[in-house]
């Protein structure tokens, strides 16, 4: 009882003044003057809006990462209190007063400076000397690239932080693993590890490489835990699921719940729905969901609807004709039959309506009960404006010469009769009679005569067709797409003069009410398909570079230009860092199969914990820039300097790796060891010279003058900004 | 494909909706460039008064959109390290299987009584009677009703015409390497088919024109997958009936057997890919006698038929990854291997390269060389390749003209785009509507040769004529600053800072000035590619670019179509972005100065190199182009294995011939069944492995066959099916036969394994051997009874279609997306 008084108590602090120093001086890096330029600045013109968005609650679609990151943009805007009312048009805009500068910049900026100390950690945990640890951060402290890109509102810097909590904390968990497994610090970094990985694909998608990283290090990492026969099965078994549910499960939650927030946060329609379905239009506030509220659900004969086409691409468009019709004779020389046309049309419009009409009665309105339309009837589509028959005959479509023509039947011509029935198919039906529901239900429309599908070929029809988009009737029907598939998006039940609305209304026995029962997982996949697929133009631009190109430093961004003073902002990497990390890289490359070939000789050039030690770095360091930058190869898309930088942050991880081998390892004679430091300490000071000459363009806060500039023109290939007088 | 026709391509842009404010593209934007093969809409013979429509099945599956793009490299990822794993742990038994010297040994030292000398003749005899009958048995499959249906099937409208065009000399255009093309118009020529049938589309009957040779030779070819196979699970598992297996599945499937009997590449290219399979296996087994004859002779042979696979096309590149693969595990295994002398290792390496790398560059190399001498006339392919490339071929109008070698000031010149399908730099009477930047004379390009292509080259600050005699020729030099005046008009081509109609983001072309007088904005300096200062101009050899002086842009064509005010013709723009692209590259095609001597083109001719370079970028280029429309459905790589669905080879009417290409679902989706059951067992035993599970040896040896001989097989399943879903490009379902055979050996080995390892867990040896020979049986008997109903799909069938309850074929209906 109370013996715990009987000693005093310690507390027993152990502070590593190298981690602090050295977080003190990354965090003065990156947030110094952090409000400045009080101007948008390159990408922040991009992401700016997004993070008005989530200010305003309105949905967007962004093609270019899940949303993570934005959302932690956004964070920042919401601590700071932005109140979303700015207008993102042009880089080099001032922001208004309303804009909270500091705070938006702040949350990128302290990921910057976190990754320093965490470099110095990662290089402590592979178990290097102290000495490499303090290079390593030293090296991304100084990086002017890595500088720039952390101090304004861009993702990159989160992205790297998030890769190296993820290795960090895998290395710590693995450390761990050694003497205490299942000890409550191995489930902390087990479990860090996990979340960091979703954190890091989270942000970007790139981040999926470095996750896979990790993965495949723990899966090797697991496979030697079960060749180890000193574990009982069960033992082995628990290690096995308990990496399982962390590193693969956790992040797969983890990454439904940043879309689950995401979604959860956007309620509001806004100008990217148009690419929706329209059941998830439907599923927000305001937009399309004001119009179909409280419409039918199901549709009747004599129903008037407006049809969209479900593929939606190029444009997303609706069923439409007008009273204009078919040149009798087109430019080539082929002639048509002369009918009215029927188009797809990207804009709502009045053309755009079609009465469901029973074949076999003559009203146009829905009878009392309505008599819903089911999978399998035949219907006529009666155009609205024109009361014409949609038909499709044996004519070849105006473009796509293998297809039919689709149109509104007009009797100019005995020997072609009408063929105007078209057999409904519902495709996502459950059951074989199963009702045709607004916005729910996607149908296909079987001619009956031709067993042609109604389909929406893509192209662009000419003058004579106001560039409106080519419908046709495709007969040789491979398959089910979805160009092919068409839903019901306005909707309402035609009724007789007599008829008083109400009186149907009462009747109608399911109203539509679609936010409650779209469920999210829906709306993720549909939401996490659109952002996968969507074609973004390939958007020549004027910064744009080549993954050759960023090796070398071929290439540069200019960021920001203050008019006046000339000062200016440019994505800029320090030369003598970015050279000695590829240098670093290949002679790791080198020593690595020298001795891996000496090794399969039989001949052991480094002691076994050496080169398991030696073998973990490169594979996460190294592997670390392998998977962040080769990738980039296969992309076609535009791609920018900073899309190097993740591979960068652990390319410097491996450059004092590799120094310190070749100090422990290479240099034989003390001699040999004096050059090499003071080889290493001439070639840090010429960074840190290197570094400091690029300040000027990496904070932009002095104004330079056109001889100044003309003397940072270092390379030909750079665009420096200089300005005539 | 493409080449299809000499029809010159033609482009269609559509315009961007709006143009991204700042870092990025907007994120919802649409509309892509694109390039069409106008050739493939083959317009349908139309009547306008009666309104039919004639059928047109041609070509909607083989309809393309050309598109620019990287290709996505084919090549598997992820799968070294497995194969490196394999290998290993064959090394580690190589001790226990090195008591046998060869297969038949180790396969009769298995039986549990020693064999006597009688007994194994008459095995050595059972063998050869069993290889004879599947052989026979293939065979017979695949020559019965070659010659039905009697007119011109699927793909057979390409490359028969290509057959055809071997025969004529005539030179054309296609995204596949030579040689299956060549090999199938040496057949024909043997056979005495004279070139003449046009092969204009499916359907077209062939009447008295000789098509069986070619049929037949693909048939050949095709038949020898069968054995093929055989072999190779032969030599994999030492099992027969293993081996038996693979082959009823080869011999029974209907996709493989209805592919074997047509004009195409698909047989011809899966019997190299198979032939190097199996001498690589071979040479494998041969390994305890290296450098023996028939090593030598097996690597040889190795290195001829990956030759003759990438030969026909470039699906080979993968069957040498895994040649390649293999190969590099085992010299690292006989790295490892310390009896060896470094100088024996070095010898095994200077052997692999000698034949594995050498070898088959020569061997293809000498294809290329004898398609380029064999195709000597001008033909449709002509449009695809440079000038330079076409002065080689007769009847093209360059060839064998004589034109003045350097640039000199007064030429009168044309000027080519350096990307295919762009066409000449040309100017006409027209003006850019209001709109679309300063309403000045149009500036295009075009296609076609015409007046109005021709531009003359003059000194930007005098006004002399510099065709006057009495002045001296003064050539136009790298750097030079110029102006081009159009010949027609007399206004020169000229930029300023208007946006181009349809890239916003570049600058507009236009033709200013009268009578050739214009101010600064007409200055262009002139630069030749990759050469240095002081340099001339060379004609069809020199990649100029041409920069505009005031702004520094760049002239160059967007290969967009302007809209029907430019006549379609494609955009002319001046690109502020300085990357070099070809887009923005040119050369000059036509010259005219009569002060010049003339010279023979032939003086210019391109060296080997430089035309077997140019055939692969335009074959790469090619392939590239062949992208699938957004709104058609197109074949996925996750279709095909689950046999999805079929190609139409022939009809699609109940009353037509019709032949559907679709796999025997039966042994198709045992194949499927077979990889997840394969995976399975496999981590099993890896795991039991791991966690140092002890295995009877018996076991051990039926593992290590799993391991091995399965693991080989499954790679290449893998190699040749994976790269698919990296590849933009269109793609069809005859694409995964290749790995359909690799897929098909995986079973073979898997189920006689499994099977062998189940009965062997029963007491009595007799019992088991009962088992497993009643198992493989009812999968033999089980693949032939299916083959007994699908047959039809391949040896065709008329009547109702199987949508009809009526048709004969209505019950084997399975999946709702089989159209036959």
């Amino acid at each position: 009882m109370l013996g715990f008084l009987k000693r005093p108590i310690v507390v027993t602090a152990e502070v590593n003044l190298n981690m602090v120093s050295l977080t003190v001086a990354s965090l003065l890096s990156r947030l110094w003057c952090l409000s400045y330029p009080r101007a948008v600045v390159f990408d922040e013109v991009y992401y700016g809006p997004f993070i008005s968005f989530y200010m305003n609650r309105v949905f967007f679609l962004d093609d270019s990462g899940p949303p993570l990151g934005h959302m932690l943009l956004a964070l920042g805007g919401y601590l700071g209190g932005f109140d979303g009312n700015f207008l993102w048009n042009r880089i080099g805009a001032e922001y208004t007063k309303n804009v909270p500068v500091w705070a938006l910049r702040l949350l990128p900026a302290l990921a910057g400076a976190l990754s320093v100390p965490m470099g110095y950690q990662i290089v402590s945990e592979l178990r290097f000397s102290h000495c490499a640890a303090i290079g390593a951060a030293l090296l991304l402290l100084i990086e002017n690239a890595l500088i720039t890109q952390s101090r304004l509102m861009q993702l990159e810097s989160l992205l790297i932080f998030f890769n190296f909590l993820a290795v960090l904390s895998y290395l710590k968990f693995f450390n761990v693993q050694k003497h205490s497994p299942f000890s409550p610090r191995w489930w902390f970094w087990l479990m860090l590890t996990g979340v960091a990985c979703a954190c890091a694909v989270g942000t970007r998608y790139m981040g999926i490489f470095t996750y896979l990283l990790v993965l495949c290090v723990a899966a090797i990492h697991a496979w030697h835990l079960i060749g180890d026969q000193t574990l009982s099965n069960v033992r082995v078994l628990c290690h096995v699921f308990a990496r399982a549910v962390a590193l693969v499960v956790l992040p797969a939650v983890l990454y439904l719940l940043c879309f689950y927030v995401h979604l959860t946060l956007l309620y509001r329609s806004g100008p990217h729905d148009r690419i929706m379905s329209s059941a998830f239009q439907a599923s927000l506030e305001g937009g399309l969901a004001r119009i179909t509220q409280g419409q039918p659900l199901e549709v009747a004969f004599g129903s008037q609807v407006t049809l969209k086409n479900v593929f939606g691409k190029p444009l997303p468009c609706w069923l439409h004709s007008h009273q204009n019709t078919y040149p009798i004779i087109y430019e080539n020389g082929r002639g048509s039959s002369h009918q009215q046309q029927v188009t797809c049309y990207p804009f709502k419009d009045i053309n755009n309506w079609w009465v469901i009409k029973d074949p076999e009665r003559h009203q146009l309105v829905v009878s009392n009960p309505p008599k819903p339309v089911r999978h399998g009837d035949v219907v006529q589509l009666v155009h609205g404006m024109t009361t014409r028959f949609l038909n499709t005959h044996d004519v070849a479509a105006p473009l796509s010469l293998h297809a039919q023509e689709v149109s509104c039947y007009v009797d100019y011509n005995i020997s072609m009769p009408a063929q105007n029935l078209w057999r409904l198919d519902i495709v996502n039906r459950q059951s074989d009679r199963d009702t045709w529901k607004t916005i729910l239900s996607t149908v296909r429309f079987v001619h009956l005569n031709t067993s042609a599908v109604l389909k929406l070929s893509g192209a662009h029809l000419p003058e004579w067709g106001f560039r409106q988009l080519e419908v046709v009737g495709e007969k040789l029907s491979r398959g089910q797409h979805e160009s092919m598939a068409w839903n019901v998006e306005e909707h309402h039940y035609r009724t007789s003069q007599e008829q008083r609305g109400q009186e149907l209304e009462l009747h109608t026995p399911m109203k539509a009410n679609f936010s409650l029962n779209l469920s999210f997982m829906a709306r993720f996949l549909e939401l996490q398909w659109r952002m996968l697929t969507l074609q973004s133009e390939e958007a020549e631009h004027r910064y744009s570079s080549t993954p050759l190109d960023w090796v070398t430093l071929d290439s540069n961004i200019p960021y920001w230009l203050n008019p006046r003073s000339s000062a200016q902002i440019h994505l800029l990497g320090n030369l003598v860092i970015w050279a000695s990390a590829s240098m670093a890289t290949a002679t790791y490359v080198l020593l690595f199969l020298w001795y891996l070939l000496r090794r399969q000789r039989d001949i052991h050039d480094l002691p076994e914990d050496v080169w398991q030690r030696w073998v973990l770095a490169g594979a996460l360091c190294g592997g670390g820039w392998a998977v962040n930058y080769l990738p980039f190869f296969l992309m076609e898309k535009t791609l920018f300097l900073y899309h190097y930088l993740p591979a960068l942050a652990f390319q410097l991880l491996l450059l004092p790796l590799v120094l310190q081998h070749t100090w422990d390892h290479l240099c034989r004679t003390q001699v040999q060891r004096g050059v090499f430091s003071a080889l290493v300490v001439t070639w840090y000071s010429a960074a840190c010279h290197v570094s400091n000459m690029l300040r000027p363009l990496t904070y932009g806060d002095r104004p330079l003058s056109p001889g100044e500039l003309l003397a940072l023109h270092w390379r030909d290939s750079w665009d420096i900004l200089i300005q005539k007088p | 494909m493409l080449c299809a026709s000499g029809r010159l391509l033609a482009a269609r842009a559509e315009t961007s909706l709006f143009a991204p404010p700042g870092g990025r593209g907007p994120a919802l934007r649409f509309p892509r460039r694109e390039l069409h093969f106008p050739g493939q809409l083959n317009p349908p013979l139309w009547d306008s008064l009666t309104g039919r429509l004639t059928r047109h099945n041609a070509s909607p599956h083989r309809r393309v959109i050309l598109k620019w793009g990287r290709m996505q490299p084919a090549v598997g990822r992820g799968l070294a390290g497995s194969e490196l794993r394999l290998r290993k742990s064959r090394c580690g038994s190589r001790a226990a299987r090195s008591v046998g010297r060869d297969g038949a040994i180790q396969a009769t030292a298995r039986s549990p009584k020693p064999p006597r000398r009688s007994s194994r003749r008459f095995e050595e005899v059972g063998r050869q009677a069993l290889l004879a009958l599947v052989t026979l048995l293939s065979f017979a499959t695949r020559f019965h009703r070659l010659d039905q249906p009697p007119h011109v099937c699927w793909d057979e409208t390409h490359f028969g015409k290509m057959g055809s065009y071997y025969i004529n000399r005539t030179f054309f255009f296609d995204v596949h390497p030579p040689l299956g093309k060549m090999l199938i118009g040496l057949a024909g020529y043997l056979s005495g088919y004279d070139g003449t049938f046009l092969f204009q589309k499916p359907g077209d009957k062939y009447e008295h024109h000789s098509y069986m040779g070619m049929r037949g030779f693909c048939a050949f070819l095709g038949s020898w997958l069968v054995p093929f196979a055989y072999l190779i699970v032969l030599d994999l598992s030492k099992s027969l009936p293993a081996a038996l297996l693979t082959a009823a599945l080869l011999i029974f499937d209907t996709g493989c057997l209805t592919l074997s009997q047509y004009i195409l590449l698909d047989p011809i290219l899966m019997f190299f890919i198979m032939a190097a399979m199996l001498s690589m296996v071979k040479y494998n087994s041969y390994a305890n006698r290296p450098f023996s004859a028939p090593w030598w002779f097996w690597l040889i042979l190795t290195g001829i038929s990956l030759t003759g696979a990438l030969g026909v096309k470039f699906v080979g590149l993968f069957i040498i990854l895994q040649v390649g693969l293999n190969t590099i595990a085992d010299l690292w295994h006989l790295f490892g291997d310390l009896s060896l002398s470094l100088v024996t290792v070095g010898k095994h390496l200077m052997a692999r390269i000698l034949c594995l790398i050498v070898l088959p560059l020569v061997l293809y190399m000498a294809i290329f060389a004898v398609h380029i001498m064999v195709l000597n006339k001008s033909g449709p392919g002509d449009g695809f390749f440079s000038s330079a490339f076409q002065a080689r071929l007769s009847g093209n109008n360059l060839h064998n003209a004589s034109i003045p070698e350097h640039l000199a000031y007064g030429s009168v010149i044309t000027v080519k785009n350096l990307r295919m399908a762009i066409g000449y730099l040309h100017s006409h009477r027209h003006l850019y509507p209001e709109g679309f930047g300063a309403r000045q004379q149009q500036v295009t390009t075009y296609l076609h040769k015409d007046y109005n292509n021709l531009w003359i080259i003059k000194k930007y600050n005098t006004d002399s004529d510099p065709l006057d005699p009495s002045f001296p020729v003064e050539f136009v030099r790298h750097g030079d600053i110029i102006r081009l005046e159009h010949k027609e008009t007399a206004r020169n081509l000229h930029s300023h800072y208007h946006e181009a109609p349809l890239t916003r983001k570049h600058y507009q072309v236009t033709g200013y000035g009268i009578n050739g007088t214009g101010d600064s904005n007409d200055f262009w300096r002139i630069e030749v590619v990759n050469r240095k200062f002081g340099n001339r101009i060379k004609v069809l050899r020199s990649r100029i670019r041409l920069i505009h002086l005031v702004t520094g842009c760049v002239l160059g064509s967007s290969g967009k179509i302007l809209p029907k005010w430019g006549w379609e013709q494609l955009e002319v723009t001046c690109t502020p972005y300085l990357k070099q692209t070809l887009n923005s590259i040119w050369n000059v095609e036509d010259h005219i100065n009569p002060k010049l001597p003339n010279i023979s083109l032939d003086v210019l001719q391109p060296t080997f190199p430089e035309i077997l370079l140019e055939s692969h970028m335009v074959m790469i280029w090619g392939n590239n182009g062949l992208k699938p429309k957004d709104n058609d459905f197109t074949s996925k790589p996750w279709h095909w294995p689950i046999n999805y669905q079929g190609l139409r080879f022939s009809g699609a009417n109940d009353t037509d011939f019709r032949v559907y290409l679709l796999g025997n679902p039966v042994i198709w989706w045992l194949n499927l069944v077979s990889i997840a059951l394969y995976l399975i067992s496999r981590s099993i035993i890896a795991i039991a492995m791991q966690r140092g599970a002890q295995l009877s040896t018996k076991v051990e040896e039926l593992t290590r066959v799993l391991l091995q001989g399965g693991g080989q097989v499954l790679l290449g399943w893998m190699l040749h099916y994976f790269p698919f879903f990296l590849m933009g490009r269109i793609l069809y379902f005859h694409h995964y036969f290749p790995a359909m055979l690799f897929s098909s050996m995986l079973t073979g080995i898997l189920w006689d394994t499994l099977l062998r390892l189940f009965a062997g867990g029963l007491a009595s040896s007799s019992l088991a051997k009962s088992v497993h020979a009643t198992g493989i049986l009812i999968l033999i008997l089980g693949t032939a009874y299916s083959f007994y109903l699908f047959h039809p799909l391949a040896y065709g069938m008329v009547g109702p279609l199987a949508q009809d309850p009526k048709s004969p074929m209505a019950g084997l209906r399975w999946l709702e997306s089989w159209e036959f």
